[in-house]
């Protein structure tokens, strides 16, 4: 078992607390399964370094579970790691989770970029990515309104701390996916085969029950020219459904 | 934000992405920050062909730093030429060059605080603000 890397300087009120969608994330990528299949695409010691992108990062578990064991999932060293997120909170916070997990590790380090407060992967230059990691606000629920966004992404001015407002709205976004829980993931999924290198990009994305799993993966093998989305990491079996699920989306050689 | 981050963003409006303007984003009214970092050799040597250099060296000269190479560097640029050439064949660590190092300060700790980053096409603005770029456009939150 690979360690889980601290969050405890983080304050939970207005970012995403790491829960079982995160470490079934961290599970995932660690598995001898997607480390071989990593390995197998990356490991080559003279191609350039993967750029490895998270959107959403919130508190940055994931990102930098990925920057602090580079060696065991890619089998190198040099990966490079960005995060991105709509929540200004999250962008430090995570920035200092990824920092501090690369500060821990003696062996097993990576080269930390930044986290940049975005939309999704809007800023990113197109076929830059290689390994592409989402964990979405995924529940069926209605969307904040983010119309009041700027407002509440910054803490008031005069003030100290951020309102309770601003922080119930922050962490609706963290939660809420609108229709079937799947707005803010499609949208995403529509800038992954913009964003992913051409030589061997890979995205993961979660994805819960209520998104209809299997109708999102049979869309995205209707895009055609090779992409393929299969489910490889789940967790929390139910009457023989997963509650949660790891969708691995990439294109097959040829 | 480290320059490096730089070579791989570009202006988040959607037209602005097919316009070779929007890359690089320019940096204006920049206050830097030197923040020390490992120097990992073996990164900046396999990181050479992803570097956009032209723009990397115009991102550089704007922001008013030591010029780089006009020519991007070669791996074996990287290295310091051993003080003793009979003890190259020992396999012992080797050493950064002065070329290694200007390019991981440059890179990798020299880093945007404060001040805007500027498309070339749009002209659109996106502030930094205790080191984080903020890449919100209004059109995004709606
Ligand atoms: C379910 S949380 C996941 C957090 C973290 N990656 C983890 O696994 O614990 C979803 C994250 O996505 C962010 N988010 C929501 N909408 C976004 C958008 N349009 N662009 C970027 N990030 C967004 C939220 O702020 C939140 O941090
Ligand atoms: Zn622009």
């Amino acid at each position: 078992m690979l360690p889980t890397p601290s969050t405890s300087h983080i304050c939970f009120d207005r970012v995403y607390e790491p829960a079982e969608d995160s470490y079934l994330l961290l599970d995932t990528l660690s598995s001898s399964s997607e480390t071989a299949f990593l390995r197998d695409r990356f490991h080559e010691t003279s191609s350039t370094p993967p750029l490895v992108l998270e959107v959403g990062v919130g508190s940055g578990v994931v990102l930098a579970f990925v920057a602090a064991n580079p060696g065991t999932i890619f089998g190198r060293h040099d990966v490079l790691t960005l995060g991105t997120d709509i929540n200004s909170f999250a962008c430090k916070a995570a920035a200092q989770t990824v920092r501090h997990a690369i500060k821990e590790r003696e062996d097993d380090r990576s080269v930390f970029l930044d986290v940049v407060n975005g939309d999704l992967a809007s800023a990113i230059r197109p076929n830059s990515i290689d390994v592409f990691v989402f964990n979405p606000p995924y529940v069926p629920a209605e969307l904040p309104d983010l119309s009041c966004h700027d407002r509440h992404n910054t803490i008031p001015h005069g003030k100290k701390a951020t309102s309770f407002e601003q922080d119930s709205y922050l962490l609706e976004l963290s939660y809420a996916g609108g229709e079937d829980g799947m707005v803010v993931t499609n949208r995403m999924l529509e800038q992954i085969p913009e964003i992913l290198s051409g030589e061997g990009g890979v995205a993961y994305v979660l994805l819960c029950a209520q998104n209809k799993p299997e109708v999102v993966k049979q869309r995205i093998r209707d895009w055609g020219g090779g992409w393929m989305a299969e489910t490889v990491g789940s967790s929390g079996k139910k009457a023989g459904w997963e509650k949660l699920v790891v969708v691995r989306i990439w294109k097959s050689a040829g | 934000m480290k320059l490096l981050t730089l070579n791989f963003l570009t202006c988040a409006v959607k037209t602005c992405k097919t316009q070779p303007s929007s890359f690089p984003l320019h940096p204006r009214d920049a206050e830097l920050e030197i923040i020390e970092a490992e120097l990992n050799l073996p990164f900046l040597r396999n990181i050479l062909p992803r570097l956009m250099w032209e723009d990397i060296c115009s991102v550089a000269r704007e922001l008013g730093l030591p010029a780089l190479p006009a020519i991007a560097p070669i791996p074996a640029d990287l290295l310091a030429a051993p003080l003793d050439p009979s003890t190259t064949t020992g396999g012992a660590e080797q050493e950064p060059s002065q070329t290694a190092r200007d390019l991981h300060r440059v890179l990798l700790e020299t880093c945007i605080q404060e001040g805007k980053l500027v498309c070339g096409c749009c002209g659109h603005e996106y502030a930094v603000k205790e080191g984080v770029a903020n890449f919100l456009l209004p059109g995004h939150l709606v």
